[in-house]
């Protein structure tokens, strides 16, 4: 576990050693054991690995969804470990922006509402809130949905309407669980294109963990679990992926 | 997240689920409503008691041997028909002094019977206790002296022995002695069923010779004014102590009784009202109940906020917010249902009531309060669950 980074607050997050364990009746599942990895400010990273491998686990701690077990855990080079549960639902709230693979949206809600419930909890008046989800919605090219509910609107768009709500709290990172996971390939196409394009626009940092290899393959970096360890990190070089066992970095 | 947030977000909830909601609430407004009703009838009840004592006319006091308790029997009394002058002397020329011996007997006219409350009475008992006749006239002190054998009729005794005729100059029968009806006592009402209209009134010295006592029950002064109620009292009360070596006479006033009976009838109030609130707890658990419900329902809801940035306190603040809304809005319902009865039942029914200010506020404060006791179980509930997990749920 050697540290080579100069500055931290070149990363928009980093784990560092961090290890989760579940206990459930006794027995220890050890999903994450020993990981270090660094997410550099406007990055953009693909995660892929075997299902069980705990790249879900991992998302959950770089989104401060979740503690981990033991390891250290920094957002804007600040150790979460310090934080309450009210530091670390602001962490939530500003500094990350979630996709989930099943979209999560209000079933009730409209588009811009849905997009528009991380500013409640930021305190953002109600007017506010709507101008800024239209923004959002613009953003991702739903300018056209806004009153529409989730119900009314194809999977594709039920995950933009998702990756609006992650952007508008502007974050400094954006982490997608198998975002295209429920999606067909029409629409998952779409959906990376817009997380790529925000990306490329707004140098929000983004990653994405995957099972497919054609979306694995578009990021300049690529992160392989296995076992809870990352076992490749494509950012120690060009061609570095797939090669598994290789040196565990950040 | 700001108050008003959590409030929008409690109103979307309860209108998402709006029959759920108002069946929840159910409870909580027949709570409300009993609570509303019953405190209405205690005060109409106290309110009419005190008209009612009000009634008998101002500056009145009891005077009777032993010491004065509410709800005890009056000891066996001493007093006899001569300390009624020795009572009327010291009171002096301004006071009017009647004396009571009475008793429950069945008097009859013809076919036709009922059971009055018999009385023996001076001739200035109408004045004491301003009980005006409508036909012939009130007994006389001559009658009072030579233990006429007349009666004066209370309005519904009246009305049942001569449905058809013109009572006045007829004869009534008391106990096998037949008496002459020489008036009729004007209409008073009633309250409880306690009413001047059941009494009729005979010479005090006849009722001594009819009931076979030597005594009477208690003396009854009016005095000229409030101010002189003390001394006039004071002054009988020590006569009559000099009198009687040994024995203890007290003076009962107006305001002793009302203060007796509305303290009787505050605590009778209080525990109906308590009864009542057993039911605004019992809708207290209800609402404790469907709110767990809608938190295992929205599990995966607050997974989500909390991804989103909630903290505890906001969806702890959520759902607490919910739980006093349907409370608050259940109270609200049972005052208005509340109101609406107790002027119903005060129209319609027998019983009286009043409407104090304090009892609707009370009513949507106690609401509140059983919104937030049970509503903290399960918001606090909410709160505490972990975001991925709840994720994870459907
Ligand atoms: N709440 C939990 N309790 C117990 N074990 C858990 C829990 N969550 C995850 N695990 C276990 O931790 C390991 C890693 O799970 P994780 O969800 O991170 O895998 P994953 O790489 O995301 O898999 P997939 O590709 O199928 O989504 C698995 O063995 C899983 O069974
Ligand atoms: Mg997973």
């Amino acid at each position: 576990m050697t540290e080579t980074r100069q500055d931290p607050t070149t990363y928009a997050i980093e784990a560092v050693d961090v290890h989760r364990v579940y206990r459930m009746d006794g027995a220890e599942v050890r999903a994450l054991r020993g990981v270090s990895l660094g997410i550099r400010e406007g990055e953009y990273v693909a995660i892929t690995g075997p299902s069980g491998s705990g790249k879900s686990t991992l998302m959950h701690l770089l989104g401060a969804l979740d503690r981990p077990s033991s390891g250290r855990l920094l957002v804007g080079g600040r150790d979460t470990a310090k934080l309450d549960d009210a530091g670390l639902a602001r962490v939530r709230g500003s500094e990350i922006g979630f996709v989930f693979q099943s979209f999560q949206l209000l079933a009730r809600t409209t588009a811009r509402d849905n997009v528009a419930l991380p500013l409640v909890y930021r305190g953002v008046g109600r007017a506010e809130r709507r101008a800024r989800a239209q923004e959002a919605l613009e953003a991702v090219g739903l300018a056209h949905r806004l009153t529409h509910r989730p119900t009314q609107l194809s999977g594709g768009e039920q995950q933009r309407v998702a990756i609006a709500r992650a952007l508008v709290g502007r974050p400094r990172l954006v982490l997608a669980d198998e975002p295209t996971g429920n999606l067909d390939t029409a629409n998952g196409r779409e959906v990376l294109a817009t997380l790529e394009r925000l990306n490329r626009e707004r140098g929000v940092a983004v990653v994405i963990v995957t099972h497919d290899a054609e979306v694995a393959a578009r990021p300049p970096r690529l992160i392989r679990m296995r076992d809870g360890l990352i076992v490749a990190d494509g950012a120690d070089g060009p061609d570095i992926a797939g090669s598994a066992g290789s040196a565990v970095s950040r | 997240m700001k108050p008003w947030e959590a409030l929008r977000l409690a109103a979307e909830a309860l209108r998402t689920n709006r029959l759920r909601s108002l069946l929840t609430m159910v409870g909580v407004v027949i709570g409300v409503a009993a609570v509303v009703v019953l405190v209405a009838i205690g005060g109409g009840a106290k309110a009419e008691v005190e008209h009612e004592v009000e009634g008998l006319g101002s500056n009145i006091v009891f005077i009777v041997p032993g010491k004065f308790q509410f709800g005890t029997t009056p000891s066996l009394s001493p007093l006899r028909l001569a300390d009624l002058r020795l009572a009327a002397q010291v009171a002096g020329g301004d006071a009017d002094v009647t004396a009571v011996v009475d008793s429950g007997e069945q008097i009859t006219a013809g076919q036709n019977s009922y059971f009055a409350t018999v009385q023996g009475v001076t001739q200035n008992f109408d004045v004491v206790f301003n009980r005006p006749v409508t036909e012939g006239s009130y007994l006389t002190s001559a009658d009072v002296t030579t233990s006429a054998r007349v009666v004066v009729l209370g309005a519904n005794v009246a009305a049942t022995l001569f449905p058809d005729e013109d009572p006045v100059g007829r004869t009534a029968t008391i106990d096998g002695v037949s008496f002459r009806v020489v008036g009729v006592a004007a209409q008073q009402g009633s309250a409880f069923g306690v009413t001047q209209d059941d009494d009729v009134d005979i010479p005090i010295t006849e009722a001594q010779v009819l009931f076979n006592v030597g005594t009477v029950q208690s003396i009854e002064v009016k005095a000229p004014d409030p101010g002189s109620i003390g001394p006039i009292s004071d002054r009988i009360v020590s006569g009559l102590e000099s009198e009687y070596p040994g024995v203890q006479f007290s003076a009962v006033t107006q305001s002793q009784i009302l203060g007796t009976i509305g303290r009787i009838l505050s605590l009778l109030t209080l525990v109906l009202a308590a009864i009542a609130g057993i039911s605004l707890l019992v809708g207290g658990v209800g609402v404790s109940n469907i709110m767990l419900v809608g938190v295992r329902e929205r599990t995966r809801e607050i997974g989500l906020r909390k991804a989103l940035g909630a903290r505890q306190r906001d969806v702890v603040l959520q759902f607490l917010v919910e739980a006093v809304t349907l409370t608050a809005v259940g109270g609200v319902i049972g005052i208005a249902l509340g109101l609406g009865t107790s002027a119903a039942v005060g129209a319609l029914s027998p019983l009286p009531t009043q409407i104090a200010w304090w009892s609707p506020a009370l009513a949507f404060g106690v609401s509140v309060v059983v919104g937030v006791v049970f509503g903290v179980m399960p918001a606090r509930r909410a709160g505490r669950l972990d975001p991925v997990t709840a994720l994870r749920t459907d």
